[in-house]
């Protein structure tokens, strides 16, 4: 106990900063972005590249062409539907960090559909497998919630674990009873009748449709909706729910098999609309990434939105600077990276301040 | 039986680099910080180690610069989370998507700087990096085998596991720190210090991750990069130190639990003939979930999970 009253005061010390006015919390933002957008640069300058033609090339390559944009747009819609599901559980301070576990059994329930009732009416089977597709990764998602419910399993871990269960379940089925055997003994499902595609709607699987339906949706669910109320209070805090009447345990039950349903979807969408088959590739990331998105955007359906096409750009445009430098595409992840790191760094910044020594803090 | 040692031989190489991930993560979780950015931190590592080892044609400058190199990454996450109060989930997966993201770009920038489009670890270094041979153990029969057959990974590993062990459990130093994992505020109070031992635990953490990526990047593909080397590894390891229940020397047995799992596809008898490769990929991560559910299911009893874990500690809200 003796040193801690030797111990000098620390050079500065962290207060809460007062709420800052909306115009301050973006103007910190943005000059975050602008920031780690100079610290990639110097990056891109170190390895010996010009980074202005660099970003330049991402920018022109996510836009130079019809086909371009579509590709990004495509890139765009899992990702943001992805990030909407795990909205609904942030919202409920439930870390659902099993996004891509979810999407992936969206995408298998779909599949099932897609590989053996192909013959199906086109509008009943995609009307099906968008269903099995909500089945498939609601459920994955509720799992979970039931163990925290009943037993308190930590839902991180949890979910986590699942991701891989669902990817290695993917495994089992294209080198098992799913695999094609006209694959000249490659291991890898066969590719869907095109009775089991999504539909093209201005050059784009019409995933983007019900992506748009499901931003505008989730925003009423969340702000205009009892149920959405409910989610925020449970999130706030479960003992001031119970003390008003709201039953817990359903609230986060049902709101984890729609947070996982929604991921579903997104499954959906790349296997029927971009992949046309079911791989243990369809989420690659995806849902990692819907996480950082979520958070980004402050769980903002239309922020998601455009952050998501944000993201897109970067990810589209980086393939086009690997074909035209020679660079690997994991530059985008590498930027992506360092642009969050700066943002996470700045919310610091919004939220508390440093005093320093000898001064009087506190909140202003 | 000959088949059996090889097994068991090759179960401890798989489990090397799970040994070190997993006491990287148990020193962060012991602090409260659950940092999902192994995978990321094992990455920095796979590249900081080979390109060290490629450059200087040394296996300890390679080891050097992998710990280093994990360290920093580690930093990083730990101004993030420690200093700046950011959310732990988003910071560890931006670390994973970063630190796999600039390991394949850095790999794939000197493949392009190299002649003949290979990368491929000098000589002088993979001779130190193979087999340790001690004169009469390693030659005795079985145990020479089983024991004294080893790349030196191996044997820094258990070292390092052992040494974490001693300094969580039987160190007084190891003791507050890991009461800041359970209570932030009371170790403040008791004027342990809080900020202090976080970022010691969380670098040297980041440091340990960064050697078990070097023998993902070293070993595993024979000294030649390839990329994607680590390839989920670090996910296993963060699974592994809930099976080992957030101790270090459980974790020396559980991530050649592990190991085994990983090559038993390769060795399968009997019944298991039967069953698929991807039921044994999957095996660690249903095994781990049902060790997660199963000590949840008990209760308190017996279960070691930090009860701060994932929550940032700010003085004044204690």
């Amino acid at each position: 106990m003796t040193t801690a009253k030797t111990r000098k005061e620390p050079l500065f010390h962290v207060v809460k900063h007062a709420e800052r006015s909306t115009k301050q919390m973006i103007g910190f933002r943005l000059l975050a972005v602008a920031l780690s957008i100079v610290a990639g640069g110097l990056f891109i300058l170190a390895i010996g590249y010009n980074p202005i033609a660099v970003y330049g090339t991402i920018l022109e390559g996510a836009f130079r062409s019809k086909m371009a944009i579509q590709a990004t747009v495509k890139l765009t819609i899992p990702l943001c539907i992805c990030a909407l599901g795990v909205t609904l559980a942030f919202k409920m301070k439930f870390w659902n960090i099993g996004g891509e576990g979810q999407l992936i059994m969206g995408a298998v329930f779909a599949s099932y559909f897609a590989l053996y009732h192909s013959d199906w009416n086109h509008w009943v089977l995609v009307v099906v497998m968008l269903l099995a597709g909500m089945v498939g990764g609601g459920l994955w998602g509720l799992l979970p919630a039931v163990f925290k419910m009943k037993w308190g399993t930590n839902e991180t871990l949890l979910t986590l674990m699942l991701n891989y269960i669902a990817l290695h379940l993917v495994s089992y089925l294209q080198a098992g009873p799913w695999r094609d055997p006209g694959a000249n003994g490659f291991s890898k499902i066969a590719r869907f009748d095109k009775n089991a595609g999504l539909d093209k709607v201005l050059g784009v699987h019409f995933g983007w449709i019900i992506m748009l339906v499901l931003v505008a949706g989730v925003w009423i669910y969340l702000k205009r909706s009892k149920q959405g109320y409910e989610i925020s209070v449970v999130g706030e805090s479960q003992d001031t729910a119970r003390y008003a009447g709201i039953n817990v345990k359903k609230v986060v039950l049902r709101t984890m098999f729609l947070s996982g349903a929604i991921a579903g979807i997104a499954g959906v969408c790349q296997a029927a609309g971009s992949d046309m088959t079911l791989s243990m590739g369809v989420a690659g990331g995806i849902g990692f990434t819907a996480i950082i998105v979520a958070w980004l955007c402050q769980l903002n359906p239309g922020m998601i939105l455009v952050v998501s096409f944000l993201f897109s750009i970067l990810e589209k445009g980086s393939s086009v600077v690997q074909s035209t430098y020679g660079l690997s595409s994991d530059c985008a992840d590498v930027l992506q990276g360092i642009i969050l790191f700066f943002i996470l760094g700045s919310e610091f910044f919004v939220r508390y301040a440093f005093v320093g020594r000898g001064r009087k803090g506190g909140a202003k | 039986m000959d088949m059996f040692i090889n097994f068991l031989v090759a179960a401890i190489g798989a489990g090397t680099p799970l040994l070190f991930g997993t006491v990287g993560e148990i020193l962060n979780e012991k602090v409260g910080h659950l940092n999902l950015g192994v995978e990321g931190m094992m990455a920095i590592g796979a590249c900081a180690g080979f390109m060290g080892g490629y450059l200087s044609d040394n296996f300890l400058v390679a080891l050097l610069c992998a710990f280093l190199a994990g360290m920093l990454a580690a930093l990083i996450y730990a101004v993030l989370t420690v200093t700046f109060m950011a959310n732990q989930n988003v910071a560890g997966l931006t670390m994973t998507i970063f630190g796999v993201g600039i390991s394949n770009f850095i790999g794939v920038y000197m493949i392009g700087q190299s002649e003949g489009g290979t990368l491929k670890l000098p000589e002088q270094v993979t001779a130190q990096m193979r087999s340790v041979h001690i004169p009469v153990l390693s030659d005795l029969p079985v145990v020479g085998e089983l024991l004294f057959s080893y790349n030196p990974f191996v044997y820094i590993g258990v070292i390092v596991a052992a040494l974490a062990g001693f300094y969580l459990y039987r160190t007084k130093t190891g003791l507050n720190v890991q009461a800041i994992g359970e209570n932030p505020g009371a170790a403040d109070a008791a004027s342990i210090r809080v900020t202090k031992w976080k970022y010691i635990n969380i670098l040297l953490g980041g440091g340990i991750c960064g050697i078990g990526g070097a023998y993902c990047g070293m070993i595993i593909n024979g000294g030649v990069w390839i990329s994607n080397s680590v390839n989920g590894l670090g996910w296993i390891a963060v699974a592994l130190v809930i099976f080992a229940a957030w101790k270090p020397h459980m974790a020396i047995l559980g991530s050649f639990v592990f190991g085994a799992l990983r090559v038993l596809k390769y060795y399968k008898v009997g019944f298991m003939t039967g069953l698929p490769d991807a039921f044994f990929d999957m095996l660690p991560f249903l095994i781990t979930a049902l060790v997660l559910i199963v000590t949840s299911m008990r209760g308190s009893k017996g279960v070691h999970i930090p009860a701060f874990l994932g929550n940032n500690y700010f003085r004044e809200e204690r």
